[in-house]
């Protein structure tokens, strides 16, 4: 079989450093982690801080850079069929486990094949396209699709396909397995010690694969669960880095002005956050078109843009984010107009049906929002009341459908057919989880483009059915899209190269060095 | 200690059992009654789930028996002294509260006997020097911090002491990263501990001081009080041993209110001032739906409850014998 080599051999993974002058070795970093992860098995807890400490402990076979292009991590090269259906990964010899087990390619196959699927349900779905995943030897791994599933090249980041350890987990309950509590990876980064409600500590891997690194001796992870107190313990200096949304909104642009002060958006480039607002399709006034597109025109998201959020962020254009492949710039705008608003609503005869809105449960700056939208709705005729509830509370009212209008918002994982489709699709219906089609859209079109779009190849044909689903939706407007959201890390200038892949935080800060 | 005592408390201590019990089902159905559970809050928090899943952790939690049969294993296992896993971080409810325990009460502890000491002291004070200036003086502030809210108060003290006069540390146990031992160590946590404690026991303060007030002055015009001056006997005699011994009735009372919120009562300050307490594994708990921790944290707190208003009883015909129990 002919084959188009489209990886190669890179020999170290930094792909940003060299433009600094030499980095120097040692020195300690503090970040806030908010909420104490409910573990650190990144391979069967998805949670956002799971992945932030576990990332640094465990790997993918690939990470990707701030553009979304994969970079050798753990494969050391790959190459793809010229169907497009059967993947080729070479692994890197010489990888130990932590606990110096030699990883192989054993690893990868128990990983995906037997414990991911099970434990992930995010790579469950993409794993529906792989036929088999077969060890060729003890450095190659053969991963045949079933047909030429496009985003397959955007799954090997470590929050979605993480390596985890066959000598430790294979035979046993995965979910009792006692090294959950002391996570055995092969990152740059070795667990030390959690103490429970104060912080984690993970200490150098001094046996790192990538000769030179880490630079970094220890990182600290405080859990510190009030906003303000993270605020005020950063302005002492106790910490180094703030991660995106780990302070209020309001203190942003205070602390953002502090001596030694870096800020950066970077590092959110793969997730491309998109928040909306959820319209249940199924009953009341949101299940007419016209008075979701009236919700469109009504809000004025430049405002809450400014006021908000700082001026952080887009206005989100339709589903797929301006980030994310396949974003089609040509989508016709839903710019603040309250009067097309108002016509709308009255050709659809609405007759004044007061409406529920929900802010997400996570922090003030939702339910902010929730008062300005509450605010944009009222001035073009539309009466809301302002539903709250705690995040349990949140989750069970989306889940069951038992909402007119929510905030929420999704990661887009660099490909809509992984991030974006599922919230459209209408076999994507069901009750029970609060990330899929919650708001019951359901058009056979859409499935079918959806479908098509993410086996069809090359790009330029997925590109063409993206384009006509964007086209569709944005006329349609089964949910209000707010904003692409940015959360700009706060950290102290004197780290470098703290993020430097598309998964910013959440990656390892293997490349990261402090200034002497 | 007399019989009679003995088999007061053991009357006492069976009551307390069957409260406790009592409180443990109530509890049970209470949290349930909140919308959502466990599973669906950890999914949730994933970004990402399916059936399957949600499935999965049910199972795991034992969450997917009928409800009568989920509180029969419950109070079983409460009966064998086994409080049962956290659906979170999958270790024993009793271990993770018996390691925050120590940090709590710490906190609380050393609130409540700063604001015991410091309350009565100012209420004796101020009682003393009735219509003069220390009284007044004592009267605002004791209002004032009465008045103010815990966390506001918290944040203003980190505020001043941590951010602008750069004396005392704003979040945490003890400095991350050193390995203190022996007086290095208790050196730090006190450090540490100054803020929270000194917040948490603000309030306390200004009801003690009031407290003592209130209850010195009104003793103090009592006939035997009269009958002790007339005697000649020295004023500060007649503060202590008359006023300040009868006026203390009350502030037990309240002293052992507090002392029953050692465990659950510091939620704001050790959120404030992230002290790894048990308020805080409460106040998580709560939000995750960890039930099987939240119970754990509840029968302890209610426990504390029940032993202190025992304590307090005795306390009291120690104070004054003429209380029978």
């Amino acid at each position: 079989m002919k084959k188009i080599v489209m990886g190669v051999v890179i020999a170290c993974l930094p792909f940003a450093s060299s433009v600094y002058s030499k980095p120097s070795d040692g020195g300690t970093i503090n970040v806030v982690v908010q909420p104490e992860p409910p573990s650190l098995m990144i391979g069967m807890y998805s949670n956002g801080t799971t992945q932030q400490v576990g990332g640094n402990i465990f790997e993918g076979l690939l990470r990707y850079d701030k553009d979304l292009n994969p970079h050798s991590l753990l494969a050391t090269s790959w190459e793809n069929s010229n169907d497009g259906k059967t993947w080729t990964f070479h692994l890197k010899p010489d990888v130990l486990w932590h606990d110096g087990q030699a990883f192989t390619s054993a690893d990868v196959v128990f990983s995906v094949d037997k414990l991911l699927r099970q434990t992930n349900a995010r790579l469950r779905t993409s794993l529906a396209f792989v036929d088999s995943i077969t060890a060729t030897d003890d450095y190659t791994v053969v991963f045949q699709l079933k047909e030429p599933y496009g985003p397959f090249i955007r799954l090997f980041e470590v929050g979605t396909m993480p390596m985890m350890p066959k000598h430790i987990y294979a035979g046993t309950d995965y979910k009792t397995n006692p090294a959950n509590h002391h996570p055995i990876g092969t990152g740059p980064f070795k667990f030390d010690e959690w103490q429970k409600g104060s912080f984690i500590h993970l200490t150098k891997n001094e046996n790192y694969h990538v000769k030179g690194l880490p630079h970094i001796d220890d990182i600290y992870w405080h859990v510190i669960p009030d906003a303000a107190s993270r605020a005020v313990a950063y302005e002492t200096g106790k910490i180094d880095v703030l991660p995106g949304g780990s302070v209020e909104n309001f203190d942003v642009a205070r602390l953002s002005e502090l001596d030694n002060t870096c800020v950066t958006t970077d590092g959110w480039e793969f997730f491309a956050p998109q928040a909306w607002l959820w319209l249940n399709n199924r009953q009341g006034p949101t299940a007419d078109k016209r008075f979701r597109q009236a919700v469109m025109y009504a809000m004025d998201r430049e405002f809450a843009k400014s006021v908000l959020w700082n001026g952080y962020g887009e206005i989100a254009k339709g589903p797929i984010g301006s980030k994310t492949k396949f974003f089609d710039d040509s989508l016709p705008d839903y710019e603040y107009n309250p009067e097309k608003a108002k016509a709308l609503l009255k050709e659809m005869g609405y007759d004044g049906t007061p409406v529920r809105l929900m802010p997400m449960p996570y922090g003030e700056t939702w339910q902010r929002w929730a008062e300005v939208i509450k605010q944009n709705l009222k001035e073009v005729g539309i009466k809301t009341t302002i539903v709250s509830t705690d995040v349990a509370g949140w989750n069970q009212k989306i889940s069951d459908w038992d909402y007119d209008i929510s905030f929420t918002y999704l990661y887009q994982y660099g490909d809509p057919a992984l991030g974006v489709a599922r919230s459209y699709i209408s076999s994507n219906i069901a009750k029970g989880s609060p990330w899929n089609n919650a708001e019951g859209y359901n058009d056979p079109q859409i499935d079918k483009w959806f479908d098509e779009a993410a086996v069809a190849f090359p790009d330029s044909k997925r590109a063409e059915l993206y384009k006509k689903i964007q086209h569709k939706l944005v006329e349609d407007v089964p949910v209000a899209w707010l904003m692409e959201l940015e959360f700009p890390t706060i950290y102290n200038c004197k780290i470098e190269n703290l993020i430097d892949s598309g998964i910013g935080i959440n990656d390892a800060f293997g490349t990261a060095w402090i200034k002497q | 200690m007399s019989i009679k005592i003995l088999l007061y408390i053991a009357g006492r201590a069976v009551k307390g059992l069957l409260v406790l019990l009592v409180i443990a089902v109530f509890n049970f159905f209470l949290i349930r009654a909140a919308p959502g559970d466990p599973a669906q809050v950890m999914a949730g928090e994933a970004g990402a789930t399916d059936e399957v899943f949600l499935q999965q952790l049910r199972e795991q939690f034992g969450l997917d028996q009928p409800l009568y049969y989920q509180l029969w294993v419950y109070i079983n296992n409460m009966l064998h002294f086994d409080m049962g896993i956290t659906y979170r971080q999958q270790m024993p409810v009793f271990d993770l509260i018996m390691d925050r325990m120590p940090a709590t009460l710490l906190l609380t502890g050393a609130a409540f006997v700063l604001s015991l000491l410091l309350g009565v002291l100012a209420g004796v004070v101020a009682a003393a020097k009735h219509r003069k200036w220390p009284d007044s003086a004592i009267t605002v502030a004791a209002l004032v911090f009465y008045a103010t809210p815990l966390f506001w108060l918290a944040m203003m003290a980190s505020l001043l002491f941590s951010v602008y006069l750069d004396w005392l540390p704003s979040f945490g146990m003890q400095t991350v990263g050193e390995d203190f031992a022996g007086w290095d160590k208790v050196r730090d946590i006190g450090i540490h501990l100054v803020l929270p404690a000194a917040t948490l026991g603000l309030f306390f303060t200004a009801v003690y001081a009031r407290m003592t007030r209130t209850s010195m002055i009104e003793t103090s015009r009592l006939d035997f009080v009269k009958t002790a001056k007339a005697k000649g006997m020295k004023p500060s005699r007649v503060l202590y041993r008359h006023v300040l011994r009868n006026a203390l009735l009350p502030v037990v009372t309240l002293a052992g209110l507090q002392a029953g919120q050692l465990i659950g009562g510091a939620v704001l300050t050790e959120t404030v001032f992230a002290w790894p307490g048990i308020g805080r594994l409460m106040f998580d708990a709560l939000f995750q739906r960890d039930y099987n921790l939240l119970l754990g944290v509840f029968f302890i707190s209610s426990a504390m409850v029940v032993l202190f208003n025992l304590i307090t009883d005795v306390i009291y015909c120690v104070v004054d014998p003429r209380i029978e129990l």
